[in-house]
């Protein structure tokens, strides 16, 4: 398979992770695992229901009601920027 | 004192032959010692650590103690824990200082624990050697030229040299098996959904999983028994009953049936490793198990589909960290999107960004049928070789990991590095239960020996275990520069 630049780019978008020209050669190698993907591509897996978890197990759901008490304070306190209970970012909206 | 089992170390604690602050202090000072060469430790909690070994030094002396009350444990960076730094072994962590307890670390302190301090990690749990850590690597005990194994490098090379008794760690792909292995102490990850997931930084969200670091198969009974058990904050905590582990230690092990996977022992493997697997094999013969050949007939695609799966969590479980809520801020941003991309590309070790742009690739438009649906596809096959080898036998053995302690930046190629995982995965990817304990040494480096067990079957797991280091020493030796 090929990974070309422009999909390295592309996926370093998708992932926000900032890609800079001399970086690319640096993620070429995930061609390689990719490449190991090619093992069980062709599996005979028709009937066979994917596995996104080992248990038969369900979400569980409880009652619609309040149990958490506001903690905004104590929980802001690991953040770097924020003001009257808002995280500060870059203007988005201009 | 530091050559004690936690075993021991209570016995001597409720006959009041020391003090839990006695005991406190001599490790910390085992660690301000020792910590500068091993780099086992991130942080150190000893102001903390001595108020705790008070504390339970009173429980103990108005005889309301525990079998764990006032035994110092160590924590692996990826608990949180309350007012302490949790770094996960990461620049974008490394100001993070947890608002709340992880459930784990709760009911270790409610047993009485005393917490020594945070010990090293590969970043975000991604790794098999402690190289891929922002505090730098962690040296082997056994030799300083080699690594301990990872992710959970730090607590398995702080057991080992004996700064501390025992020590979390957790285990994705064999984070905590493969370094038990590599460093010559006893490490078990629990069934998937065990032990509680909440407060644990999340890697790979079906794969992860809590469990111990020790001396002793004994010594992982008396923390799993603490730390095992449902927890409503955990949507993935399975509730199944936690039996107690200790009671069943001594069963015998008369017509137990033991599986040998016949791909776990393939021409490949190094034959010295295969010698101390099987020697330790037929000690559990002697013991009255019956050895039977089997196989799991998918084994050489556990590394592939793993190697889908994990990243594919992995990058969704790492896009919370945005520069906003928390950890670290990129300064200067031109706008909201260059926040987020020059916060994760400087703050995020190379590995980890690997993992995430691999990840990315794999559930993006286009390749998500092709690679990770079919990958948990393959995962349920993989899964069905296990349940089938169940119905056989009672219990799997082969090595843990197919070399002993490597060199540093001896496996510079990724894919190398990955296939250490060979033999630990498979039971990841089938949420199973496994432990590694030592069987051998070859050049003076540890060899580890795994077994895998049915779904919640630790019980069984952590028996055999026991009566395998009744009869053998490996498990009590201390590298020679730590004794």
């Amino acid at each position: 398979m090929t990974l070309t630049p422009a999909e390295i780019i592309k996926i370093g978008l998708l992932a926000r992770i900032k890609i800079t020209p001399t970086d690319i050669e640096k993620y070429a190698d995930i061609k390689k695992i990719i490449e190991l993907a090619e093992k069980f591509k062709n599996v005979d897996t028709s009937d066979v229901h994917p596995m996104a978890h080992p248990h038969n197990i369900t979400q569980r759901l409880r009652q619609d009601i309040v149990t958490e008490t506001n903690q905004r304070n104590k929980l802001q306190q690991t953040a770097q920027q924020t003001e009257l209970g808002l995280y500060l970012v870059p203007t988005v909206i201009e | 004192m530091y050559n004690k089992t936690i075993t021991e170390l209570a016995k001597s604690l409720h006959k009041k032959e020391l003090s839990s602050y006695e005991l406190t202090t001599h490790y910390l000072n085992r660690i301000s010692k020792y910590n500068p060469l091993l780099n086992a430790f991130i942080t150190k909690t000893a102001e903390q650590a001595l108020e705790a070994a008070k504390q339970a030094d009173q429980m103990l002396a108005a005889n309301r103690a525990g079998p764990l009350t006032g035994i110092p444990i160590a924590h692996k960076d990826i608990f949180c824990t309350q007012g302490i730094k949790t770094s996960c072994g990461s620049n974008m962590l490394d100001n993070f200082i947890a608002p709340y307890d992880a459930t784990a670390v709760t009911k270790l302190n409610t047993a009485g624990t005393v917490l020594l301090g945070k010990t090293n990690m590969d970043e975000f749990a991604m790794g098999s050697s402690n190289e891929n850590s922002y505090y730098g690597p962690v040296k082997n005990p056994w030799n300083l030229e080699t690594v301990p194994g990872g992710s959970s490098g730090g607590s398995a090379a702080a057991v080992a040299a004996r700064l501390t008794p025992a020590a979390t760690g957790t285990d994705t792909g064999g984070s905590i098996r493969q370094p038990a292995a590599l460093s010559g102490v006893t490490g078990i990850k629990p069934t998937y959904g065990r032990v509680s997931r909440w407060g644990m930084i999340a890697f790979a969200s079906s794969l992860d999983q809590g469990g111990t670091i020790t001396q002793t198969a004994e010594d992982a009974a008396l923390l799993l028994n603490a730390m095992c058990g449902f927890d409503p904050k955990d949507s993935t905590s399975v509730n199944h009953p936690v039996p107690d582990f200790t009671t069943t230690l001594n069963n015998p092990l008369k017509n137990l049936k033991i599986g040998l996977p016949q791909e776990f022992f393939t021409a490949d493997l190094d034959p010295k490793i295969g010698d101390a697997i099987l020697a330790a094999a037929h000690n559990l013969e002697k013991l009255g198990a019956n050895l039977v050949e089997i196989t799991l007939p998918h084994s050489e695609l556990t590394i592939p589909v793993y190697y889908i799966i994990a990243p594919a969590e992995c990058s969704s479980n790492l896009a919370r960290y945005d520069g906003i809520r928390f950890g670290y801020r990129a300064k200067n941003p031109k706008n909201l999107q260059d926040l987020y991309e020059c916060t994760r590309a400087d703050a995020f070790g190379d590995e980890v960004k690997h993992r995430i742009m691999l990840g990315t690739y794999v559930l993006s438009a286009g390749y998500y049928d092709a690679y990770y649906l079919q990958a948990q596809r393959v995962r349920r096959i993989i899964s069905n070789d296990f349940t089938t080898a169940f119905k056989q036998v009672d219990i799997i053995l082969g090595p843990t990991s197919p070399t002993t302690a490597f060199k540093f930046n001896s496996k510079k190629d990724r894919l190398n590095m990955y296939l250490s995982d060979i033999f630990t995965v498979g039971s990841s990817l089938a949420g199973l239960p496994g432990i590694s304990i030592p069987c051998g040494t070859i050049d003076n480096l540890p060899v580890g020996m795994q077994l895998i067990g049915a779904a919640f079957n630790e019980a069984l797991l952590l028996n055999v275990a026991h009566q395998y280091q009744q009869v053998t020493t490996w498990h009590q030796k201390i590298p020679p520069n730590f004794m």
